[in-house]
C-alpha cells in the first residue's frame, strides 16, 4: 500500500542530485578576477582579445585559473587577490599602451569561485541584487514623444525636398506637434502631393482638410511606424548607455529595458553617483568631413611630412592614419538612421544612411563637387576622434546614401550600430535612483540569512518534537524544499534581493503547512482506529486535495504579484511562486518517499511514530501510539 | 505531544454572530482610520528622496533636523532607522532640483556638523513612477481577488468564493487599518506582504471549506451547522500549528531581518493573526449564512459516497 515504485525513487534521487549541484555554487563565494572590456564603441572584445590576454598573462608568468570570453568581456579568474593585482597591471601594460586613450578597460572583478566541473555543468550562483551587494540603480525614462517629434521634423524636411523634386507647389510646410501640415492653394496640387506621400513615405498616413480657402494635407506617422521608431530609439539608447558605462569599468553592469520606454541601469559596487551620472549623460558625436587628398597630406599620412594647415590627423580603426580637413560637413545630429543591408546589384553588404533634409542639401552640394574623393566619418568620444570609415564618393548623394565596399556582413552591422550609437536617439531623464552602501549590503545579507536560518531551525525543532519521526521527515522535506528552491533560483540565474530572502523564509513557513495537514490527517485516521498502513495512505491521499487547492490559491496571489509587481515586489514574487511549487513536490512527494521507505516494507505495522495520538476513550484515557 | 484534545465538536457557529459583530466593528474601525488618517505611503509611492545615513555613534536626530531645516526644506522627516546610529531622512520632491543635488547638499550640510556621517542609501523616485506603482498595486490586488474567486467558484461553489473573499479582504483592510492607525510606513514590501496574506489567508479558508465539502459527502444526516462545526474542529489543530510555524518564521524575520524587513514582517504578523480568526469565524459563517447546502457540493449522483475507505473521498468529483 505504501510503496513507491523504483522510478519514483529514481526521480527523487535525481531531483536531489540536481538540487545539490545547482545549489553548491552559492557556497563557494567569489574569487578574485580581472575583467577586460572595451572602452570604446569601435573596439570589440573577441577571440583575438582573449588570445592577447592569455599571451600577456603567460608573458608575465601568471597562471590564471581560467579565462573566459562572454558577450562583451574577457574574464580571468585568479587564485588570490595578490595575483589579481599583478594580472591587472600586466594586462593594463599589454593592452593599454596609451593611458590617455585606452582601447580597453581592465577592471578588478569577482567571479564565482565554484570549481570548474560545476561551471561546466552550467551551475552558477544566484546573482545578488543591489540591496545585498551595494551599488547604484537608476531608472531612466526615455522621452518617446521627443523621439517622435524629432522623426516628424525629419519627415517635414524630406517632404519639402520630395515635393520640390516633383514640382508640386505648396504654400508652406509646418510641423505641428508630431504632425506635418502642408498647405496648398488648389486641390490638384494636394492630390499630387498625396500621391507622392503614398509612393515615397510608407511610414506616413495623410488626412485632407480645408482651412479657409487653403487645402490642408496633414501627414502623421503611422502607429506601426511610430512603434518602430520608439523601439529603435530605446534600443539605440540602451546601446549608447552600454558603450558609456563600459568606461566606468564596472564589473557587471545591468542595462535592461523595462516596459516600453524605460531603461534600468544597475552598477554594482559603484559609489560615485555623480561620476556615473556624468558618464550616462555624456554624448558622443559623429562628424563627416572630407579627406585631405593634397600631396602634403599624402606625405603626412605616410609620416614623411607635417600635417597641412587646416587639416587634422586621425587614426582609422585599424590604426592607419588619415588626414582629414578641419571643416565639418555634417554632424551626427543630421543623421537620422543607419541600417545594414545588401546592395541589390553587387550583393555586397552595405550600410544605408539617412540624413535629414538640411543635411541632404549639404550632402548633395558637397558630393557634387567632390565626386571621386574620399569622405571620412568620424566618431568623437571623450573628446577624441576616430575615423570609422572613409569611403570614396561615387556620385552625387541625396539625403539617402550608402556606404559599401569591402565589408563583411558583420562589419556592416557593426558600422551601422556605431553610426547609430553615437548619440542618444531620444532624451532621457532619471526618474528613480537608488544608492546602497556596500556595508549595508553585507548587513542585509546577514540579516536575511539569519531570518531564514533561525526560523527554519525553530520549525524543524518543533516538528520533530511534536510529530516525532514524522516530524523529522517533514523537517527533511522542508530542507529539500529549501535546497530545490535555491537550486531553481540559481538555475534561473534569478537576482536575489532582501525581499526575495523574506519570501524564502515565508515560503518555508507556509510550506510546512502541507506536512502539518498530512500529519494531522494521519493522526486523525489513527484516532478513528484505522490501521497504521491505511492511516498513512489515507493521510497522504486525503490531504493532497486540500494541499492542491490551498496552494493554487496562494499561487494565484503570487502570479498576480509577478505580473504587476516591479522591483522588490517582483523579487519577492519570483521566490514566492517557485517556493510554492517546490513545496508541493517536497512536502507530498518527497516526504511520502521517506515514509514509504521507512514503513512501507513492513507488512504488519503495529504503530507509527507520529507523536501522541489521543483517543477520547470511554474513560478519557490517553492511549499512545508509540513509535519503534 | 498533542496539544488539542477535543472531545466534542466545538459549536463555533453558535457564536458566529458575536464574532462577526466584532469582526464588523474592527473592519469599520480599520476603514475609519484608513479614511481619516490615510496610509503613510513610502517614497516609492509618493515620489521624493529618501536618504539613510550612518553615524559612528548614536545620532542626534534633533540636530540633524535643524541642520536640514537650515537648508530651507520645510516638510522633512528625520527618524532613527533600525539602530540609533542609522537615520532615515525623507525629502519631498522638488521641481528643478535633482535628487542627487538634494542628497549631496544634505550630506554636505550634515558633514559640517558631524564629519563621521556616511551615506548608506539614497533613493529617489519620480512622482510618476509612484503613481504607476500605486496603480499596479491596485491592479495586482484586483487580479488576486478575481483569480481566487474564479478558482474557488470553480472548485467549490460561488457561495464559498464570496465567503472566502469577503473574509480575506477583511483581513487585508484590517492590516491596512493598522498601518493607518499607527502611521507605519506602507512600502512596496508591505504591499507584497499584504498580497501574500491574501493568498495565505484564502489558503486557510480553503482547508476548512475542503473539510466542509468532505463532511457533506460523508455525514449525510448532519445539519449544515454541525458539519461546519465538525470541519472547523477537526482542522483546528492543523490551523493553529500551521499558523504557529508560519508565525515562527515571520517572528524570525521580525527579530533578525533588520529595519528593512520590519514592517513587512509586521504586516504578515497581523495578517496571520487575523487570518486564523477570519477563516474560522468569518469565512465559514458567511458561507453558512449564504445558505450552503449539501446539494451545492455533492452534485453527482451518489457513487461511492460516504464510503470512508474510498481513497478519493476527499478529492473533487
Amino acid at each position: 500500500m505504501n510503496r513507491y515504485p523504483l522510478w519514483k525513487y529514481a526521480i527523487l534521487v535525481i531531483a536531489l542530485l540536481v538540487g545539490i549541484v545547482y545549489t553548491l555554487p552559492n557556497f563557494f563565494g567569489e574569487a578574485p578576477a580581472v575583467q577586460v572590456s572595451s572602452a570604446k564603441a569601435t573596439v570589440k572584445v573577441d577571440a583575438t582579445t582573449l588570445a592577447r590576454v592569455e599571451q600577456a598573462l603567460s608573458a608575465a608568468g601568471i597562471q590564471p585559473e581560467s579565462t573566459t570570453l562572454d558577450a562583451s568581456s574577457v574574464k580571468v579568474r585568479l587564485d588570490s587577490t595578490d595575483t589579481q593585482l599583478r594580472a591587472r597591471d600586466a594586462l593594463q601594460k599589454a593592452l593599454v599602451p596609451d593611458p590617455a586613450d585606452p582601447p580597453y578597460v581592465v577592471a578588478l572583478n569577482l567571479l564565482s569561485a565554484s570549481p570548474r566541473w560545476l561551471s561546466a555543468l552550467g551551475a552558477a550562483p544566484m546573482y545578488l541584487g543591489l540591496d545585498l551587494r551595494g551599488g547604484v540603480h537608476f531608472m531612466l525614462q526615455v522621452d518617446m514623444q521627443g523621439a517622435l517629434t524629432k522623426k516628424a521634423e525629419s519627415f517635414a524636411g524630406d517632404l519639402r525636398t520630395q515635393l520640390r523634386e516633383a514640382n508640386i507647389r505648396h504654400a508652406g510646410i509646418s510641423r505641428d506637434g508630431q504632425a506635418v501640415q502642408v498647405r496648398f492653394r488648389d486641390g490638384q496640387s494636394m492630390e499630387a502631393a498625396r500621391r507622392v506621400v503614398a509612393d515615397q513615405f510608407p511610414d506616413l498616413q495623410v488626412a485632407e482638410s480645408t482651412a479657409g480657402t487653403d487645402y490642408l494635407l496633414t501627414a502623421t506617422i503611422r502607429p506601426e511606424a511610430a512603434r518602430r521608431v520608439q523601439e529603435q530609439a530605446l534600443k539605440q539608447n540602451i546601446l549608447t548607455l552600454h558603450n558609456r558605462i563600459n568606461e566606468l569599468g564596472v564589473a557587471e553592469p545591468v542595462i535592461q529595458q523595462q516596459g516600453l520606454d524605460r531603461i534600468v541601469v544597475q552598477l554594482p559596487g559603484v559609489q560615485d553617483t555623480a561620476k556615473a551620472k556624468d558618464i550616462l549623460g555624456r554624448t558622443a558625436t559623429l562628424e563627416m568631413r572630407l579627406v585631405d587628398e593634397s600631396a602634403e597630406a599624402r606625405a603626412a599620412e605616410l609620416g614623411t611630412g607635417p600635417v597641412p594647415f587646416g587639416s587634422e590627423r586621425f587614426l582609422e580603426r585599424d590604426g592607419r592614419p588619415v588626414i582629414v580637413k578641419k571643416q565639418v560637413i555634417l554632424t551626427g545630429d543630421s543623421l537620422t538612421d543607419a541600417q545594414p543591408g545588401f546592395d541589390s546589384q553587387t550583393q555586397q553588404p552595405k550600410v544605408d544612411l539617412t540624413v535629414d533634409a538640411k543635411g541632404g542639401r549639404i550632402m548633395r552640394d558637397t558630393s557634387r563637387e567632390n565626386v571621386g574623393k574620399r569622405m571620412a566619418i568620424l566618431l568623437f568620444e571623450k573628446g577624441r576622434g576616430e575615423v570609422l570609415t572613409a569611403p570614396v564618393i561615387q556620385s552625387e548623394l541625396g539625403n539617402r546614401f550608402q556606404i559599401s565596399g569591402s565589408m563583411t556582413v558583420n562589419e556592416a552591422n557593426d558600422l551601422a550600430l556605431l553610426l547609430r550609437a553615437g548619440s542618444l536617439a531620444a532624451p532621457m531623464e532619471i526618474i528613480e535612483e537608488l544608492t546602497i552602501g556596500p556595508t549595508l549590503g553585507a548587513e542585509n545579507i546577514a540579516k536575511g540569512f539569519h531570518s531564514v536560518a533561525w526560523g527554519f531551525a525553530a520549525i524543524v525543532a518543533f516538528m520533530a518534537v511534536y510529530y516525532a519521526l514524522f516530524g523529522l521527515f517533514s523537517g527533511l522535506a522542508l530542507a529539500v524544499n529549501l535546497l530545490l528552491l535555491v537550486a531553481i533560483l540559481s538555475m534561473l540565474q534569478a537576482t536575489l534581493t532582501l525581499p526575495g530572502m523574506a519570501a524564502m523564509a515565508l515560503a518555508l513557513g507556509m510550506a510546512i503547512d502541507s506536512n502539518v495537514l498530512i500529519n494531522e490527517r494521519v493522526r486523525e485516521e489513527l484516532r478513528n482506529g484505522v490501521s497504521p498502513q491505511a492511516a498513512i495512505h489515507a493521510g497522504y491521499d486525503r490531504a493532497w486535495a486540500t494541499i492542491l487547492d490551498s496552494n493554487i490559491t496562494t499561487l494565484i496571489a503570487g502570479v498576480a504579484l509577478l505580473a504587476f509587481g516591479s522591483g522588490p515586489v517582483r523579487g519577492f514574487a519570483v521566490v514566492h511562486v517557485i517556493g510554492i511549487l517546490t513545496s508541493m513536490f517536497s512536502a507530498v512527494f518527497f516526504s511520502r518517499g521517506l515514509v514509504n521507505l521507512w514503513y512501507g516494507r513492513q507488512k504488519k505495522l503495529k504503530s507509527v511514530s507520529i507523536g501522541t495520538v489521543w483517543r477520547p476513550g470511554a474513560d478519557g484515557a490517553i492511549t499512545k501510539a508509540e513509535g519503534r | 505531544m498533542e496539544f488539542f484534545k477535543i472531545r466534542r465538536d466545538i459549536p463555533f457557529m453558535r457564536h458566529a454572530m458575536v464574532f462577526n459583530i466584532i469582526s464588523f466593528l474592527t473592519f469599520a474601525a480599520a476603514v475609519f482610520f484608513l479614511v481619516t488618517r490615510g496610509l503613510h505611503l513610502s517614497v516609492e509611492f509618493t515620489g521624493g528622496t529618501v536618504m539613510q545615513v550612518g553615524y559612528a555613534q548614536a545620532a542626534d536626530v534633533e540636530r540633524i533636523r535643524q541642520t536640514i531645516a537650515g537648508l530651507g526644506y520645510s516638510d522633512v522627516q528625520v527618524q532613527n532607522f533600525g539602530t540609533a546610529r542609522d537615520v532615515m531622512i525623507r525629502l519631498p520632491a522638488q521641481k528643478g532640483v535633482s535628487s542627487a543635488q538634494q542628497s549631496e547638499q544634505v550630506l554636505g550640510a550634515l558633514r559640517t556638523t558631524d564629519p563621521s556621517v556616511s551615506l548608506r542609501r539614497t533613493e529617489f523616485v519620480g512622482p510618476q513612477v509612484g503613481e504607476e506603482l500605486a496603480a499596479d498595486g491596485l491592479k495586482a490586488l484586483a487580479m488576486v481577488v478575481v483569480g481566487i474567486m474564479i478558482y474557488l467558484a470553480f472548485r467549490f461553489e460561488w457561495k464559498f468564493a464570496v465567503a472566502a473573499i469577503v473574509a480575506n479582504l477583511h483581513d487585508v483592510i484590517i492590516i491596512l487599518g493598522f498601518f493607518a492607525f499607527f502611521q507605519w510606513e506602507f512600502s512596496l514590501a508591505v504591499l507584497a506582504a499584504v498580497l501574500a496574506v491574501l493568498g495565505y489567508s484564502v489558503n486557510e479558508s480553503v482547508v476548512i471549506f475542503d473539510r466542509i465539502r468532505e463532511n457533506f459527502r460523508r455525514y449525510r444526516k448532519m445539519s449544515t451547522v454541525e458539519i461546519i462545526d465538525n470541519a472547523i474542529t477537526s482542522t483546528i489543530s492543523r490551523t493553529i500549528i500551521t499558523h504557529g510555524s508560519t508565525q515562527i518564521m515571520v517572528l524570525s524575520m521580525l527579530l533578525f531581518g533588520g529595519a528593512t524587513l520590519y514592517y513587512f514582517a509586521l504586516a504578515l504578523t497581523i495578517g496571520i493573526l487575523f487570518g486564523i480568526y477570519s477563516s474560522v469565524f468569518v469565512a465559514a459563517a458567511i458561507a453558512m449564512w449564504l445558505g450552503v447546502k449539501r446539494e451545492d457540493l455533492v452534485k453527482a449522483p451518489a457513487r461511492k459516497e460516504g464510503d470512508p475507505n474510498d481513497p478519493n473521498a476527499g478529492a473533487t468529483v
